[in-house]
């Protein structure tokens, strides 16, 4: 076969895979809807405020619940927020060490 | 037949360094006949050659083409010929790709694509379905014999068979005028002259050729019908050899 | 029409023809191209799903959060504050939570403890998160032993596991009975972590707000629109970050694309003028720099489109995980729900197949346009 048409095929079935990836997420999102919802009522009845995604520490668990700028402080990971960052390091407790 | 009134073309004209390369030629090219353009380098006889060409425009004077079923949207009926030198850019293009082929000095193939391909390659912008010229392209490298090397890339291939690859490509397209500019300057004498045995060929099946060349095999040969001698931009003899 | 698609085909054909003369270095191109598009189409879907699920789930979360702050730091409530806010004019209920966090010694992964007066919870027993049991390696009838504030172990036998499609709300999470977490922590039986309040008029949420802050000047109510924004500005800004560090690599790229485009060299050119002097258009030299440009970057986007969804809807995002992770020993193994956002993939077409198609075009749009027969001069 062509070179050429076989490229076109190619970015054919890209393409097509590339427009059905809303309609997949659509489909996701309708299907996980219904049984998200009832296995979760225990969950619901506790009116979680936050996402589980970093539990390294409890603003970071809660950022809603924590200070205004806690979310961006002591983060490991984050980038340094406030001058005076620089100067001071975080508490290495022996138990951190580790 | 190409029919060349008053032709003259000059680069930077109304500057200092304005020169002229074709200086005022009228002249007839017959058709079916092999048409040699003689002279030393820097006579005018390549600008000549882009002219009629339809590469380049001339400055002053027109160019017509007689009995060539060029691809003219607008060709009336009854009109046999077509002034090519006051049409668009687009038509003159056409008429180039469909009455010209080109044979040149240096070849000009392109480099990492196989024969087969750079034979094709004029054929690539006409839109005609590309299994129709790729037969084409397969019957001429059959005639060249060059078959063996059509799925070669042009790098590996000899001096003389570059020459024939470039002559198939210039018949890809079936025009009815092969332009040759300085098709020899590359070639050892055997391969001259198997150079214009082909031409020999080319104009038994009916086409013109028009070769501009100072090589004797070329203009000595018994082949060519016309030789024009070209001097400082100037035809300067003009003379039928049969 | 045929004839004009034909001749599209016919010049693709070239352009491919063309391009797998230089494989190693288009192929590269593309990886590179490729690489761009996924990490920046990851980050994407990553962020517009993680956002569409705080907001599912701050859609449940109450109206207000009323914390008390003792010396600058949150402290608990007293319950009484619980009915007295009740009376305010407006608020529908008020919820005393009950609420903390409980550091584990033997994995070192926090956890956290509420209080459920669910009546489907028996005293002392627990539901947990999938990550706990996973840490603890527990099953549904097994016990967990904790230990309480004074170092008496605490058993509670697990009541169920939550599946992990929770686990982006409640992986971490240890739900017991009041009974056993006022036993765990020692906590004062009248006070509370803090108040869930609920309003009958969103619209008046800011007025009891203003009015609670003026009954309890310690109290510090938390309006579920804060939270909303403390959210969307948390992943914005940390998918800003990123997306900052991540445009300097596109940036970059971009600088090398223009650099390969405008630096033609004298092959290229020299190929160019070829074309033209056998009867080959500059519209049709363009077509073929147009496909040339198509070929590379339409092929990255849309594989790095399409693979980056793969990585992060199927594959929940492995590559992000260390990111999010941090020193976090629980780390939930979500599953997010995709979430495509039209007008962030339209961007990054924008920003990635368009310029590398431009830089393609536009460095041969002189050389196109030479004369034909300046081919015959060479």
């Amino acid at each position: 076969m062509r070179r050429s048409i076989l490229f076109i095929l190619f970015i054919t079935a890209a393409m097509t895979t590339f427009l059905l990836l809303p309609l997949h997420a659509r489909h996701a999102r309708q299907r996980i809807a219904g049984n998200d919802r009832q296995h979760n009522a225990q969950l619901q009845n506790l009116h979680v405020t936050d996402l589980c995604l970093a539990t390294e520490a409890r603003y970071t668990r809660h950022p809603a619940m924590a200070d205004r700028h806690a979310p961006f402080q002591e983060h490991p990971l984050a980038l340094e927020h406030f001058p005076s960052g620089s100067l001071v390091m975080p508490n290495m407790t022996e138990r951190n060490k580790r | 037949m190409i029919e060349l009134s008053a032709i003259t073309k000059s680069f930077n004209s109304g500057k200092p360094n304005q020169f002229t390369a074709v200086d005022n030629v009228t002249l007839v090219v017959n058709p079916q006949q092999i048409t040699v353009l003689k002279g030393p380098s820097g006579s005018g006889k390549t600008s000549l050659l882009a002219l009629i060409g339809c590469m380049a425009r001339p400055t002053s004077g027109r160019i017509f083409l007689r009995g060539v079923a060029a691809a003219v949207p607008f060709q009336q009926e009854g009109m046999e010929s077509v002034e090519i030198t006051s049409l668009p850019e687009r038509f003159l293009n056409d008429i180039r790709r469909s009455t010209f082929g080109f044979i040149f000095q240096q070849f000009n193939l392109v480099k990492g694509i196989t024969v087969l391909e750079n034979v094709m390659l004029p054929a690539y912008p006409t839109g005609e379905r590309r299994s129709d010229f790729r037969v084409r392209a397969l019957a001429l490298l059959e005639q060249f014999s060059l078959s063996r090397h059509a799925g070669q890339r042009i790098e590996l291939l000899s001096g003389g068979e570059l020459q024939r690859v470039a002559i198939a490509r210039a018949l890809i397209n079936n025009p009815s005028i092969i332009i040759a500019d300085e098709p020899t300057a590359h070639l050892d004498s055997k391969l001259s002259q198997e150079f214009m045995a082909i031409v020999g060929r080319l104009k038994g099946e009916g086409k013109s050729v028009l070769i501009a060349s100072h090589d004797p095999i070329v203009f000595d040969s018994p082949l060519i019908d016309r030789i024009v001698e070209m001097r400082d931009g100037s035809v300067v003899n003009s003379r039928s050899c049969r | 029409m045929k004839r004009s698609l034909e001749r599209h085909l016919n010049i693709l054909e070239f352009t491919l023809a063309s391009l797998l003369r230089r494989r190693g270095k288009n192929l590269s191109l593309l990886a590179m191209y490729l690489l761009v598009v996924f990490i920046l189409a990851s980050l994407l879907f990553f962020v517009a799903a993680l956002k569409r699920e705080a907001a599912i789930i701050l859609n449940d979360a109450p109206d207000m959060i009323v914390q008390r702050l003792m010396a600058g730091r949150q402290d608990l409530v007293p319950v009484r504050y619980a009915a007295e806010i009740a009376q305010i004019r407006g608020v529908a209920a008020v919820r005393p939570r009950y609420w903390g966090y409980y550091y584990d010694t033997l994995n070192g992964a926090n956890y956290t403890i509420m209080a459920s007066d669910d009546p489907a919870l028996p005293p002392e027993s627990a539901a947990i998160g999938s990550g706990v049991a996973k840490a603890r390696n527990l099953k549904v009838g097994d016990l967990l032993p904790l230990t309480s504030y004074n170092r008496a172990p605490v058993m509670l036998e697990i009541h169920s596991i939550f599946s992990s499609s929770a686990d982006l709300i409640a992986a971490d999470t240890i739900l017991m009975p009041p009974a056993d977490f006022q036993k765990l922590f020692n906590f004062p039986n009248s006070q509370a972590t803090d108040l869930a309040v609920s309003v009958r008029n969103p619209q008046e949420l800011p007025t009891v707000a203003a009015k609670i802050a003026s009954q309890y000047p310690d109290s510090r109510p938390i309006l579920k629109r804060e939270i909303q924004r403390t959210y969307q500005s948390i992943f914005d800004w940390r998918g800003g970050m990123t997306l900052m560090v991540l445009t300097s690599a596109l940036l970059s790229f971009i600088i090398f694309a223009w650099d390969k485009g405008t630096g033609l060299s004298a092959e290229e050119r020299k190929e160019i003028g070829i074309l033209k002097s056998i009867g080959w258009e500059t519209s049709d030299v363009l077509l073929l720099k147009f496909w040339e440009g198509i070929v590379i970057s339409l092929t990255a986007f849309l594989l790095g489109v399409v693979l980056a969804y793969g990585h992060v809807f199927f594959l929940s995002a492995p590559l992000f995980a260390q990111a999010l992770k941090g020193w976090s020993v629980l780390y939930p193994s979500f599953q997010l729900v995709p979430v495509v956002d039209l007008y962030q993939i339209t961007v990054l077409f924008f920003l990635t197949v368009v310029p590398y198609t431009a830089a393609t075009i536009i460095p041969c749009w002189r050389a196109a346009t030479i004369d034909p027969d300046t081919a015959m001069r060479y």
